[in-house]
């Protein structure tokens, strides 16, 4: 049966308090939520996510890319066809990006089940990823959480989606217009009673309806919610028990499932998506990404940090640090700016970043230099430094020597790094970020990171 | 076979403006300050002179354009006189020398100058203004800037040879200290205030592990010299400088990509100084160099430049330079006694012209404070240095009594 073949997600290093928000805005905002780091937006942390759903598989074998986010990073110009290229995907794939709604990623699931059962395609990668910034010294502060989550979809899966419910409608309660930063939205009551509670209701038991089970069938529910309290109402007004009810991340669900679980999926946005899953066979690991990234954060030690990372200020600008950028020698360079290709001498053996002309070492023409992927190497920091006044969001801006595994001296910046631990020698890895907007354009390329 | 350049080419005559933040002057008050001292020096007119290479990195960065050679006939008002610029980043300096070199070796010309020159002052800033994302490369290294990549080697010294932070902060802060000691016994020189090691290990980090003294500063200023063919150099004064040889190295540039770099040493410093000793006859620097001018941008650039020039053992530094005081007018291989780049100043593509003036000055006995002045001085090196570690191209010219 078609379903989940194998899963991935991503949650950013940094966290921002409700004590930092405290300080700001006073108040009694508690608990943390996860904030993308500067260098980080929908596109990257979707290409994090993937990386991990994708481990041990073999890429070729995937023939759609699906994204799915209503923050991604261009109005015009496809995010998927970008992350595809990060991902080293094949060429001749088909790629779409979903926006505008909160559903956007559970709609995108139905389609991407479509197009295997259709059996146009063989595998559809689907990415979910959503940076939205909430307005600040609002409810939503601490609410609203940046991550992404990526889904493997297939036939013959372990994670086996037996069917779905889908309900759309023109009910209005959170919106942006085109050169919104914040989301603007209509009162939380009207929306409740209104909107969430019955839209997800109708969806859900509708499809528990046609799939002859009951609330009590379900092992874990997991559903979207637009703050705690909604949840709460929701998973009361479902007559489920607490035990049912997922906290709403739903890899983390997975990480936990058990075979023969069945699990719900519920999601709500201009209407409502409701999945039926069943774990039918040992759940293709993912490396606990969801429990490890939980785990592994670094707390935003001062709000002016946060404001700097999603730009909600205005900020002195000097002409020595107007920045540049080139679309048609990237375009050129594709091959690792983007694809993270380096070169494997023929002649001499070594491995090497950027792609060469010649062996930097034997001098062997390129005729005999074979492209490499070098994205998902390993590595240890050979030296660095930590440079106060380069004009990064985050500064000090840390400039890196690492060596990967298998040979390969990767130069580079560090990023989701805690400065004061930066050792020579510390594990390192490579991950694909934002690194600088010039002319109107988003830069990415690879950093380093401390292994996390 | 080649000859080489050892004792075909002379100096006559060498001048310098005052470096620093030169507000009341463009890089054409520059240019003129230094060639009007030249020539002076040479005892010859502008007029005289038959071809002129310039060396600037960018000259005035206020236009943000790349001049030609026409700064220089507009600065002196040269009809005509053919004027070539040359680039080769923070070494543009000698590079001119050596286009000048090379044009009267090969008998082309009889009377030449080489000009390093740049204003870095009318920008609005105060960096050097390559910082900008993206400036030379769209993503790769977009945000590498000159102290993050020299503290890079810092690091990788310090951890290669076992030094704790703070051993290694010290040996780089003596540097400094040395520095400053120079800037203030010389007049034209851009920071003449003394620091103590205390001052620079206290001092705001740039990029660690450099901190505010172990960089150098911004600076405006121009130098320039004055050639001849060796034969004809007693036409014109007795105590003429001979160019006793020359060498050049673009490095690969492939430094930091290599897994092999360890940042320690310089491998295009090296080549550039082997060649160098080679025309120049060098067998022993201990012995036979008597005072260095090296491209100390950085504390740790002075530091592991004097090793990788074969002036000190690989990770002795501390043992052989430090501890000894030997960089000192009066220590066992002086170098940088003009203040060096740190405190004389560095206006980029000026710099290398720059350390010819002062090694000509020291050969002659003519240093402006008699307190610097190195005793009995022959033989000098003079080091230039472009681009950052693992990516450089390195110059070292040799001078000398004939």
């Amino acid at each position: 049966m078609e379903g989940i073949v194998s899963y991935g997600a991503y949650i950013p290093i940094y966290r921002l308090s409700g004590e930092i928000v405290r300080q700001v805005w006073g108040g009694g905002t508690r608990g943390e939520r996860a904030v993308a780091n500067a260098d980080e937006d929908s596109l990257t942390m979707g290409v994090e996510a993937a990386r991990v759903c994708l481990q041990g598989i073999d890429k070729c074998t995937v023939d759609a890319l699906y994204f799915a986010s209503t923050t991604a990073p261009y109005k015009e110009k496809q995010s998927a066809s970008i992350i595809a290229a990060a991902l080293d995907l094949r060429e001749d794939i088909v790629t779409a990006d979903f926006s505008d709604s909160l559903r956007s990623a559970t709609t995108a699931l139905r389609l991407a089940l479509d197009s295997v059962k259709s059996g146009s395609v063989n595998r559809v990668l689907l990415i979910g990823s959503d940076c939205r910034i909430p307005p600040p010294n609002s409810d939503l502060e601490l609410v609203f959480g940046d991550g992404a989550v990526a889904l493997l979809i297939g036939r013959d899966a372990s994670i086996q989606i037996e069917g779905s419910f889908h309900t759309s409608s023109e009910f209005v309660d959170i919106w942006r217009l085109e050169y919104d930063k914040l989301p603007k939205r209509w009162e939380d009551r009207f929306v409740a009673e209104q909107g969430y509670l019955p839209h997800m209701q109708k969806a859900i038991f509708a499809l528990l309806r046609a799939h002859n089970l009951a609330v009590k069938d379900i092992a874990k529910a997991c559903f979207y919610a637009h703050d705690a309290r909604g949840h709460r109402n929701m998973a009361r007004v479902l007559g489920l028990d607490i035990t049912q009810v997922q906290e709403p991340l739903f890899d983390k669900a997975l990480e936990e499932a058990k075979i023969g679980d069945r699990m719900l999926l519920a999601n709500y946005g201009d209407g409502a998506d409701a999945y039926v899953i069943r774990v039918a066979g040992e759940v293709r690991g993912n490396g606990g990404s969801v429990r490890r990234y939980l785990e592994s954060k670094m707390m935003l030690d001062n709000y002016g940090k946060y404001i700097k990372f999603r730009n909600l200020m205005e900020f002195e600008q000097t002409p020595e640090h107007t920045p540049r950028t080139s679309l048609s020698q990237i375009w050129r360079e594709r091959k690792w700016v983007y694809r993270c290709h380096g070169h494997k001498c023929q002649k001499c053996g070594k491995v090497q970043f950027p792609l060469q002309k010649y062996c930097m070492y034997c001098q062997a023409d390129e005729k005999l230099l074979e492209e490499v992927s070098l994205s998902d190497k390993k590595g240890t920091l050979f030296t660095f430094s930590i440079d106060e006044r380069a004009p990064v969001i985050d500064p000090p801006n840390v400039l890196a020597a690492v060596n990967l595994e298998g040979g390969c001296r990767f130069f580079s910046q560090m990023t989701d790094r805690h400065v004061k631990n930066i050792k020579v020698g510390m594990p390192m890895e490579l991950t694909f970020r934002r690194i600088h907007d010039a002319l109107g354009i988003h830069n990415y390329f690879w950093k380093c990171k401390p292994a996390r | 076979m080649s000859e080489g350049i050892r004792d075909k080419v002379a100096i006559i005559g060498v001048g310098c403006s005052r470096f620093g933040e030169r507000w009341d002057a463009g890089i054409e008050d520059l240019i003129k300050e230094a060639s009007v001292e030249a020539c002076e020096d040479a005892g010859i007119e502008i007029r005289d002179i038959q071809a002129i290479w310039l060396g600037t990195a960018q000259g005035s960065q206020q236009t943000g354009g790349v001049p030609t050679g026409i700064v220089v006939s507009q600065s002196l008002q040269t009809q005509g006189t053919p004027v070539t610029r040359v680039e080769n980043a923070c070494a543009s300096g000698q590079e001119a020398v050596r286009g000048a070199a090379y044009g009267v070796a090969s008998g082309a010309y009889d009377l030449v100058m080489a000009i390093g020159a740049e204003k870095l002052k009318d920008t609005g800033y105060g960096g050097l203004g390559g910082g900008a994302p993206g400036k030379w490369e769209p993503v790769y290294g977009a945000f590498g800037s000159a102290p993050g990549r020299y503290a890079m080697a810092a690091t990788a010294y310090f951890a290669k040879y076992g030094l704790a932070f703070e051993e290694g902060k010290r040996i780089l802060a003596e540097i400094s200290v040395k520095s400053h000691y120079y800037g203030v016994k010389n007049p034209k020189a851009h920071l003449r205030r003394e620091v103590t090691v205390e001052e620079v290990l206290n001092a705001p980090l740039i990029a660690w592990p450099l901190g505010l003294f172990d960089c150098c500063g911004v600076t405006d200023g121009a130098a320039a010299a004055i050639m001849v063919p060796a034969s004809m150099a007693k036409k014109y004064r007795k105590d003429y400088i001979n160019i006793k040889g020359i060498g050049i190295s673009a490095g690969a540039g492939w430094g930091k990509e290599r897994e092999d770099y360890d940042f320690t040493y310089w491998d295009a410093t090296q080549m550039a100084a082997r060649q160098a000793y080679s025309e120049a006859g060098i067998k022993d620097v201990h012995k036979q160099i008597d005072l260095v001018e090296l491209h100390d941008c950085f504390s740790i650039a002075e530091l592991i430049a004097t090793e990788s020039l074969f002036l000190c053992e690989a990770g002795k530094y501390k043992q052989e330079f430090t501890d000894r005081r030997a960089y000192y007018h009066d220590g066992e291989m002086p170098v940088n006694v003009s203040g060096g780049l740190k405190s004389f100043g560095h206006p980029i593509g000026a710099s290398g012209c720059r350390e010819t003036y002062e090694i000509c000055k020291q050969i002659q006995g003519k240093a402006q404070e008699p307190s610097r002045q190195i005793k009995d001085a022959m033989i000098g090196l003079s080091h230039n240095q472009g681009g950052h570690p693992g990516r450089f191209v390195c110059g070292v010219i040799i001078y000398g009594m004939p």
